[in-house]
């Protein structure tokens, strides 16, 4: 079944008397055949989309950003071993990928990219993005990073180091935004509404203090 | 001069379904295809390891066979990987899962419009 699985790109368009796609229907075939077998309990599964379509997305993430905004010790733990901290906090890595994270700094800004694939930091960030699972944005950002960050709207100061970093399947990272100006003493719920996705990806900053 | 280069998208992509903060399925089959790859790998099926590879040939292989990779044929590609493991794996063979989407395929058709489409509908079944 190896070169039978790009011929339908072209063709699974609506036939009038088809009811089902093409990719539909090939996905029906294998969730009952492994229902059937046990691999796969049809109810585990519901819940387990939910969880990643509602309940998720990036706001796990947001909550360890504003953690470690606000608790110096909590920052100390997640650059020694972000796996850990960020599973203390009830964020475990369902794959068994080590999470790194990677702090932003006034001479340093990071991005992350998975090159090969789309690996991708669930359990903090939820599903990924379309274009991170883009070819355009997984080639252009390791040659072009500032032309990536232009792209989302993203200038930074010349003098700041752009780092690319390409997750692998061992390997997932955060990226750990500087905290907004003109919040000290916020709470850390209110400094995790700043904390945007793609401030923890790379492409983009947290919102601005005044702005919510 | 030429405009500068717009080939990605600002987090937006036309047609996508994405709520404010995040993605979404496109279409049911690819939350279902997500859910089982992590169920299966839950269950030991496969190593992560295995599936990332797995994927990034698959994306490979769909790239060299012309596909435009721009995201929105990824779970294409998810599927693919799923269905290559499981039957690699032993789990399920290419003839079974070809013979079941028939099944599928004559189900649906058989079903009138609006009533839930289940296997047992296959008029051959």
């Amino acid at each position: 079944m190896s070169d039978d699985h790009h011929h339908d790109h072209d063709h699974d368009h609506d036939h009038p008397d088809s009811v089902l796609s093409e990719m539909d229907l090939r996905t029906r075939a294998l969730e009952s055949i492994l229902v059937e077998k046990g691999y796969v309990d049809p109810a585990a599964l519901d819940a387990l989309v939910d969880l990643y379509e509602t309940k998720i997305g990036p706001r796990n993430g947001a909550r360890v950003v504003a953690k470690a905004w606000t608790d110096p010790n909590y920052r100390e733990w997640l650059d020694r071993d972000a796996t850990e901290a960020i599973s203390s906090v009830g964020y475990g890595g369902r794959q068994g990928e080590h999470m790194r994270v990677v702090a932003n700094t006034p001479d340093t800004h990071n991005i992350v990219v998975c090159t090969l694939c789309s690996c991708y930091p669930w359990p903090v960030l939820g599903l990924p993005p379309v274009w991170y699972k883009a070819a355009p944005y997984r080639s252009k950002v390791v040659r072009d990073p500032r032309g990536v960050l232009a792209d989302f709207g993203v200038e930074l100061p010349a003098g700041t180091q752009v780092r690319v970093w390409d997750s692998t399947a061992e390997v997932r990272y955060l990226v750990l935004p500087m905290r907004p100006a003109g919040t000290e003493g916020w709470t850390e719920e209110r400094l995790a509404a700043l904390v945007t996705r793609d401030s923890m990806i790379g492409t983009g900053l947290p919102l601005e203090a005044r702005k919510t | 001069m030429s405009p500068p280069e717009r080939d990605i998208p600002r987090g937006e992509v036309p047609g996508v379904p994405r709520d404010a903060d995040g993605p979404v399925f496109d279409e049911p089959w690819q939350a279902q295809a997500f859910a089982m790859a992590v169920k299966l790998h839950e269950r030991g099926v496969f190593t992560w390891n295995e599936w990332a590879a797995a994927l990034s040939g698959e994306i490979r292989r769909a790239q060299a066979a012309g596909d435009p990779d721009t995201g929105s044929t990824y779970y294409r590609h998810w599927l693919a990987t799923l269905e290559r493991l499981v039957v690699e794996k032993g789990l399920g063979t290419a003839g079974a899962l070809s013979e079941r989407k028939d099944a599928w395929d004559r189900a649906a058709r058989a079903t009138p419009h609006g009533r839930p489409i289940l296997l047992e509908n296959d008029p051959l079944a």
